[in-house]
């Protein structure tokens, strides 16, 4: 892997590197703990699914990562962003602008307002090249209609020249897609990049990014709320509840057997033809208030599993060993019972 | 902001192809910020409307609190001067022109050898009444054109629009020149008439705007649907939504009005003399800055300080009802 | 885009006739012309009642009206008090208020809208909380009393400039009364383009364009300003209307010899070929600037479609 990349990064070294991160929101009304003690890691080629129900801090951590949280009202109080090794949150501006973009690039969820309303998708494809490569007008133009076409844009040529108004979503997302690709960045960041499109064109869209990232072996965080997107195209999974990360594993292994009580609730919501008649589980109560969130485990309040400790101690994620006693690759959970989810 | 999560919410059933929606909420890229706390006063967790809402936030709010007591205590003025003057407005001495403040007369004497203090004092009340009763007659009228105009739509919304345009497309100040120029009243009314008449169409394409916009409403659709009445349409279910923005005009505009009648007397079409006016003091102060300037300020303090007032009002009250900008 | 001209310019005329009669009938009601011109003197009957037949005042106001609009589109406004046609005053005070209102456009422009950036970017700063007061004090105190304390203080006590502006009203004498002329609407550009970038800042088009990698400059200037200046620039254009018909207090105060001077000789000396031709042409002006800000709205945005 290391022979693609420009940058002859050590083999142990994984592309993208989370530690610890934390983020808070500073508001009238008070400080919001919106991402807490964040870590979770991305290998080139790897896709990381990043689950987790809304104002859970999916979104937040990946705008911390990118550098482009609103700031104020959002801090990142704490943690380390390692790109390659490098800690990104204390690199200057300047360094920092640019690896976005470039290095590390993002799809946003909803296209239609996340592209210039007054500038032609050619003009915005264009930029990326001339900003950051400094090429010509001409020759950016050309690149453009070049990423267009790579990403399947019918008659690239002459819509080169439309406005993101004038485009169906499904095609908007594209272009987005063609942007986020534009320089062949390492990592792509994509936050609920189907979640406003129809249900057939949700399928496409995510099969041409998921074709995309294995053609450039990019590593890519797919941030989601929906177990559906997730199950195709990730190697790993990390739940996140409360700005806090519950669990992380293999796809297979989570949906075999999940190892924290949130996960399960989770899996076992989701409607299933061989029960068909069943009735569904549903996880009780609400997601909490990030200004209070309750001491101990977040989830205790709407745990079925809930114990005394579960109310006074914060349980930390923690490896997972498998029956043999021997550690499990990859799965952590932050669930004081752990063990007895994971043979439940 | 996130609405208010509910069981059937976070639980809610399964979408095509086996997925879930964990929440229906997350529309936005932003992930959205913490959910507010909820209030301290109580369990009033439950919605407020949007006046009470809207009057909610303004209590907290200083620009309001500071511009309203103003307003209340001009408003006081203007109805009994006498609450803090005893002097005479028309009360002057010739003996005593432009001299600066004596015991008894803080503010001095004017050209005429009149008292500033007790005129600025006797000024509110033709300032107050222009701009009250100017605003309420184009709030009416225009409110009423534009309503009409927005909720029937069609060949009614062409012609009540084009004939705001007519009185749109002359400029206020020469249209006060011309039209005033006729006029030999000392009293308030023709300036107030006039103000209506080339005020209106500004509150009119506001209440046309928010009415259709409270037509498109799907409550609204609704209720068509179910056959209620055109009238009953209108008053129950879109003039309430669509009065907001007209409010919030008004009161901005009243503060211009003040300013307008005010530049009105100075070009001598406005008001005239024996009526006490800021606008005619500072017209024959201004000439004088040199000798007296303190005829020019205090007048010209109070007709400032009065138009901030309202202008400070009208902000705060659009940025209540506006929770966008909050 | 020529369709849609075309249909402008087609429903401005039913405005501008409305507009212009409107000013016809007020001024018709100003009082007696042919008095007018004998001033003191009581006219003998027959030479009053021929002078009538000759200006149409025998007629119907609408004939009147049409016989007027009909000599207006020939280029002939008629006869000023002095003998001048009325042309010749246009000629002579139309390029000096011109010259006034690019003054206090330019001003407006170029300072309401920096302050406006500049204050939007900082929301909720001290800079944006000064600047807000600031704007909200010059809306309250009347474009008179700016006026005239600004041309004691430079013109007399601080001696900067001349207190009154000369006939040729070169653009450096121009430079004080147009930054009065300017003052309110330059504090409505401040407040409107701080809204609107305010507004914008929290877009999800910025955050992509900070997200490409973009140089803070290019993403202020090319995406958000892009966006956040089309209200602005729909303001300033109604606004050049507004800021001719409004000269008139500039004028009187720094004794320019411009329309608004004009007119208020014509309304003082009720000599309404003067009134008439110069509040049409300024309603002209108006109703033109008001369609080239929707073609201008149309250019910067190009969701709005010509329908």
């Amino acid at each position: 892997m290391a022979t693609m990349s420009p940058a002859p990064a050590e083999p142990d070294v994984p592309l993208l590197e989370v530690r610890d991160l934390e983020v808070e929101f500073r508001t009238r009304d008070g400080v919001a703990k919106a991402v807490d003690r964040v870590s979770f890691s991305v290998g080139a080629g790897e896709t990381l699914a990043v689950l987790g129900e809304s104002g859970s801090g999916k979104s937040v951590t990946a705008q911390a990562v990118m550098g482009i949280l609103d700031s104020p009202p959002g801090f990142v109080t704490g943690g380390q962003v390692l790109f390659r090794g490098a800690d990104l949150l204390t690199a200057g501006a300047e360094e920092r602008r640019r690896v976005r973009g470039a290095r590390m690039a993002m799809i946003f969820q909803d296209a239609l307002s996340a592209l210039n309303p007054v500038l032609t998708v050619g003009a915005q494809l264009a930029e990326m090249f001339r900003v950051h490569e400094g090429r010509s007008r001409k020759e950016s133009r050309a690149k453009a209609v070049e990423l267009m076409e790579r990403v399947r844009i019918p008659a690239a040529r002459t819509r080169v020249n439309d406005y993101p108004h004038q485009f169906s979503g499904g095609m908007r997302q594209r272009i987005m897609i063609a942007m986020a690709l534009a320089l062949e960045p390492d990592l792509i960041i994509a936050d609920e990049p189907t979640t406003a499109l129809d249900v057939t064109v949700q399928a496409q869209v995510m099969d041409l990014l998921a074709e995309l990232q294995r053609e450039y072996r990019m590593g890519l965080v797919l941030i989601t709320h929906d177990l559906g997107v997730v199950a195709d195209v990730a190697d790993r999974i990390a739940v996140m509840y409360a700005g806090r990360i519950m669990e992380t594993a293999p796809v297979h292994d989570l949906y075999k057997n999940p190892a924290h009580p949130y996960t399960r609730g989770l899996l076992d919501s989701i409607p299933r033809l061989d029960r068909k008649g069943h009735e569904l589980y549903a996880v009780k109560g609400l997601p909490p208030n990030l200004m209070a969130i309750p001491p101990g485990c977040p989830f205790h309040p709407r745990c079925p599993r809930v114990r005394d400790i579960c109310l006074a101690d914060r349980p930390e994620p923690a490896p997972l060993t498998g029956a043999d006693g021997r550690e499990l690759p990859g799965r952590t959970s932050a669930c004081h019972f752990r063990k007895d989810e994971l043979h439940a | 902001m996130p609405e208010p999560y509910s069981q059937e919410d976070a639980v809610a059933p399964a979408g095509a192809g086996g997925r879930i929606e964990l929440a229906t909420t997350d529309t936005g890229t932003v992930e959205s910020p913490p959910a507010p706390a909820p209030p301290p006063d109580g369990p009033a967790a439950k919605p407020r409307g949007l006046w009470a809402d809207a009057w909610h936030e303004l209590r907290r709010n200083p620009v309001f609190v500071v511009s309203a007591l103003m307003i209340v205590f001009l408003v006081l003025i203007a109805i009994w001067p006498r609450l803090i003057t005893d002097g005479n407005p028309l009360t002057c001495d010739l003996a005593r022109s432009q001299q600066g403040s004596a015991p008894g007369h803080p503010f001095g004497f004017d050209t005429q050898g009149c008292d500033v203090y007790t005129r600025t004092v006797y000024g509110a009340r033709a300032s107050v009444t222009v701009g009250v009763c100017a605003t309420a007659g184009a709030a009416l009228l225009g409110s009423l054109l534009g309503g009409l105009a927005g909720f029937f739509g069609g060949w009614t919304d062409s012609l009540f629009s084009r004939v705001a345009d007519v009185f749109f497309g002359i400029p206020i100040i020469l249209g006060g020149l011309v039209f005033l120029s006729v006029v030999t009243s000392d009293t308030v009314w023709p300036v107030v008439g006039f103000i209506v008449l080339l005020g209106w169409p500004q509150i009119s394409r506001i209440a046309r705007g928010s009415v259709i916009t409270a037509k498109q409403n799907d409550y609204v659709q609704a209720a068509r649907a179910l056959g209620a009445g055109n009238l009953r349409m209108l008053l129950r279910h879109v003039a309430p939504n669509a009065v907001a923005p007209v409010i919030v005009v008004a009161m901005i505009a009243l503060g211009t009005y003040i300013a307008l009648e005010a530049t009105l007397s100075f070009l001598g079409v406005g008001l005239r003399p024996p009526t006490v006016s800021w606008g005619i003091d500072i017209s024959n102060a201004a000439p004088q800055i040199r000798n007296a300037p303190h005829m020019l300020l205090w007048p010209a303090g109070a007709l400032s300080i009065t138009v901030l007032a309202f202008i400070m009002l009208g902000d705060a009250v659009r940025d209540a009802l506006d929770p966008k900008l909050r | 885009m020529g369709r849609y001209v075309i249909r402008r310019l087609l429903q401005m005329i039913p405005v501008f006739i409305g507009s212009t009669f409107l000013i016809f009938v007020m001024v018709y009601a100003l009082g007696d012309p042919v008095a007018a011109l004998f001033g003191e003197k009581a006219p003998d009957p027959a030479t009053a009642a021929q002078i009538r037949h000759d200006l149409y005042l025998d007629q119907p106001i609408w004939k009147q009206y049409l016989h007027y609009m009909g000599q207006i589109f020939q280029g002939d406004f008629g006869t000023a008090f002095n003998g001048q046609p009325v042309t010749e005053l246009m000629g002579e005070a139309f390029p000096v208020t011109l010259r006034l209102t690019l003054v206090a456009v330019v001003i407006e422009i170029a300072v309401g809208i920096t302050l406006g950036v500049v204050s939007g970017l900082r929301r909720g700063r001290s800079v944006d909380s000064t600047v807000l007061m600031i704007t909200l004090i010059v809306i309250s105190v009347p474009t008179f009393v700016t006026g005239y304390v600004l041309q004691y203080l430079f013109g007399v006590e601080w001696g900067i400039v001349r207190p009154s502006v000369s006939a040729d009203a070169t653009f450096g004498e121009l430079l004080l009364p147009g930054t009065v002329l300017a003052l309110v609407s330059l504090a409505y550009v401040t407040r409107l383009s701080r809204t609107s970038i305010a507004e914008n800042v929290r877009a999800d088009y910025v955050r992509t364009a900070v997200a490409k990698g973009l140089p803070r400059h290019r993403v202020i200037v090319r995406h958000l300003l892009r966006n956040s200046l089309i209200p602005v620039v729909t303001f300033i254009g109604t606004d050049i209307g507004v800021l001719m018909g409004g000269a008139i207090v500039t004028e009187r105060i720094f004794n320019i010899h411009g329309v608004g001077f004009q007119l208020y000789q014509g309304v003082l000396r009720n000599n309404s070929p003067t009134v008439v031709g110069f509040v049409t042409v300024l309603v002209i002006v108006f109703l033109l600037a008001n369609l080239l800000v929707d073609l201008c709205y149309a250019v910067l945005d190009p969701r709005i479609r010509y329908a």
